[in-house]
């Protein structure tokens, strides 16, 4: 989780209180936040050490899995809300950890790079891939092992029979609910089984 | 400037009444203390040992160099466990052979030496003694039970004890039993140690003797399990011991020298490393394991050995809930830090994340840290970074809290 203004548009949908499962946490900043602003309580997963050591740090509670092993430890509907910012476009099996979200937890919080922001379809039709504040890496070195669009998400949680409880899109700390297909860098979703 | 310890002992005339239903009576605990209490008794650790270790967890002895405690590259001044910040207090097991009361003392109500008749103990009777220990030292809260293997096991069943005597809870490869696995090497150890003809059922004292040949075995196999395939591989591989290996290399030069070359002469280098002995030391881990258990025979206790085993196959929270772990865990009420090893086939994370589900079951506040080291269960015991690291940013907190 990169920037501080998707951070809290994104706190915004957690409800006061809940008890929160942030999937591939990284450093626990998020959920630090939702517990000193918003009540919450829960749990961050990550793989990587240095994140694991961060979050320790700021006394956040961080289980060291790899989620590309599933979610095994966590019983269905075991939390509020479950959080995957920016985590899917890392993982190897991203529809099986969607469905997992959606098991796991009552709620799903999903936000990710929109592949089919202007901008990225822009540079795409110059015949080159992005390089962008929200995908900022070059195409031959890059953390990510997939990009997606907004539309890409809507058709995936059909497939997997989730209910889309609302949508949209994020740009520049702003919520954008017109064609947020083209017009957000950041596409979120909320879902529910 | 090194810290010093300084070993002590308390008596207990109140018997403390064991599991099994066996009564201890007049008994004594080897114990350290390192660091300073502070005013309001709050920052207290204690620190279970696990199988052949003692309550000589950190610093040096006056006098004695290589006198370092088992856990000195953890705890000490400005360690990841700060004794600078926190009251740490390593406790020697009853049944041990290292200064508390074991099967080599004499048993009051015999005025023999107990030998087998020590009564066994269990994890459970071990942590009622350490806390009977706090007891008389006037800590009532500890700020952390921490211990790794079985010592995780202690501070596990602390929290399960006296949960409302303790805040934070670190166990580190660790579980919550033991495997049939785990158990069979257990047993074999035993059967090294209990069939050797010195042993004479447990009451070797009165003899003279000590069946030092099962307690090497007992070692040797035990020390297999700590290690990591990988790791006894890059130490050891399939060289050869130290003698053999100056005998090939004289072959070596001879057959250079005849220079000869080709096929012939590597056979014959081939064929000088061997003995062709069945009974003597050819490979390096032979002389390797032969070492420990040599040295493991001269200061550890064979009944003490026998003891701590069925200790760690005993230790089973879960058994009275129906083998059901979270059941056996909602009495844990303090904050918990979990660390695993990922070659740790002994203790395997596997374990470690059945403790975390359970502690997750419940909705209690764990942290889990699985370091991806090459050593084996041994892991717990090394310097790595990422593990001091987790450790230490975990005691900066608890030491935070306290202020």
């Amino acid at each position: 989780m990169s920037d501080l203004a998707i951070q809290h548009a994104i706190a915004e949908l957690v409800p006061r209180g809940a008890r929160v499962l942030d999937l591939g946490c990284g450093d626990g900043a998020m959920l630090d936040y939702l517990q000193r602003t918003r009540g919450c309580t829960g749990y961050g997963v990550e793989i990587d050490d240095a994140n694991v050591l961060a979050c320790i740090r700021r006394g956040v509670d961080v289980i060291q899995l790899n989620l590309d092993e599933g979610l095994a430890v966590f019983e269905d509907a075991s939390f509020d809300v479950v959080l995957q910012i920016d985590t899917l476009q890392h993982l190897r099996n991203a529809e099986v950890m969607l469905r997992e979200t959606a098991r796991v937890g009552r709620l799903g919080i999903v936000a990710f790079p929109n592949f089919a922001h202007w901008l990225n379809r822009w540079s795409i039709l110059m015949g080159r891939m992005p390089v962008t504040k929200r995908l900022p890496y070059q195409w031959y070195d890059t953390p990510n092992i997939r990009v997606g669009t907004h539309a890409d998400l809507a058709a995936l949680a059909a497939r997997n029979g989730l209910r889309v409880l609302d949508s949209f899109g994020l740009q520049e700390g702003r919520t954008v609910r017109f064609a947020p297909n083209l017009l957000a860098g950041t596409s979120v979703y909320k879902l529910a089984r | 400037m090194a810290l010093i310890a300084v070993a002590q002992s308390m008596q207990f005339a109140q018997p403390l009444p064991l599991q099994s239903g066996a009564v201890l009576r007049d008994y004594a605990l080897a114990y350290e203390t390192y660091g300073t209490l502070n005013a309001d008794k709050s920052n207290a650790v204690l620190v279970c040992h696990a199988l052949n270790a003692s309550h000589h967890v950190a610093g040096v002895y006056a006098g004695r160099s290589k006198s370092e405690g088992w856990w000195d590259n953890m705890i000490g001044p400005g360690k990841a466990l700060d004794t600078d910040r926190f009251f740490v207090i390593g406790v020697n097991n009853l049944g041990s052979c290292f200064g508390s009361t074991g099967p080599m003392h004499t048993n009051p109500a015999t005025d023999r030496v107990y030998g087998a008749d020590f009564p066994v103990v269990t994890v459970e009777d071990w942590v009622n003694a350490q806390a009977r220990l706090l007891d008389a030292l006037g800590i009532q809260v500890l700020a952390a039970v921490m211990g790794g293997s079985l010592g995780g096991m202690q501070a596990l069943s602390w929290a399960l004890q006296y949960p409302e005597r303790m805040l934070h809870a670190v166990v580190i490869a660790s579980a919550p039993n033991l495997t049939a696995e785990n158990i069979a090497f257990n047993e074999v150890a035993r059967r090294a140690i209990v069939t050797d003809p010195d042993f004479f059922g447990g009451n070797f004292y009165e003899h003279g003797v000590v069946p030092k040949r099962g307690l090497r075995i007992a070692r040797m196999i035990g020390h297999i399990t700590y290690l990591s395939d990988d790791v006894m591989n890059e130490k050891f591989g399939r060289q050869l011991r130290p003698a053999a290996q100056a005998l090939a290399k004289a072959a070596q030069a001879i057959a250079s020298d005849g220079a000869d070359g080709g096929d012939s002469s590597d056979a014959v280098v081939a064929a000088a490393q061997y003995l062709y002995s069945t009974q003597e030391v050819e490979f390096q881990i032979e002389s390797y394991l032969r070492y420990q258990g040599d040295k493991f025979a001269e200061y550890f206790d064979a009944n003490t050995y026998l003891l701590i085993t069925r200790a760690l196959d005993y230790f089973d929270p879960a058994r009275a809930f129906g083998g059901d772990l979270s059941l056996a865990l909602r009495r844990a009420a303090c904050k918990f830090l979990l660390v695993s090893f990922t070659t740790d086939w002994r203790f395997s994370p596997k374990r470690s994340r059945e403790l975390v589900k359970a502690l997750l079951d419940n909705q209690r506040h764990v942290s889990y840290a699985e370091i991806d080291a090459p050593h084996g269960h041994d892991a717990f015991l090394l310097d790595d970074a990422r593990y001091m690291g987790v450790v230490r940013a975990y005691f900066d907190n608890v030491a935070g809290s306290l202020a």
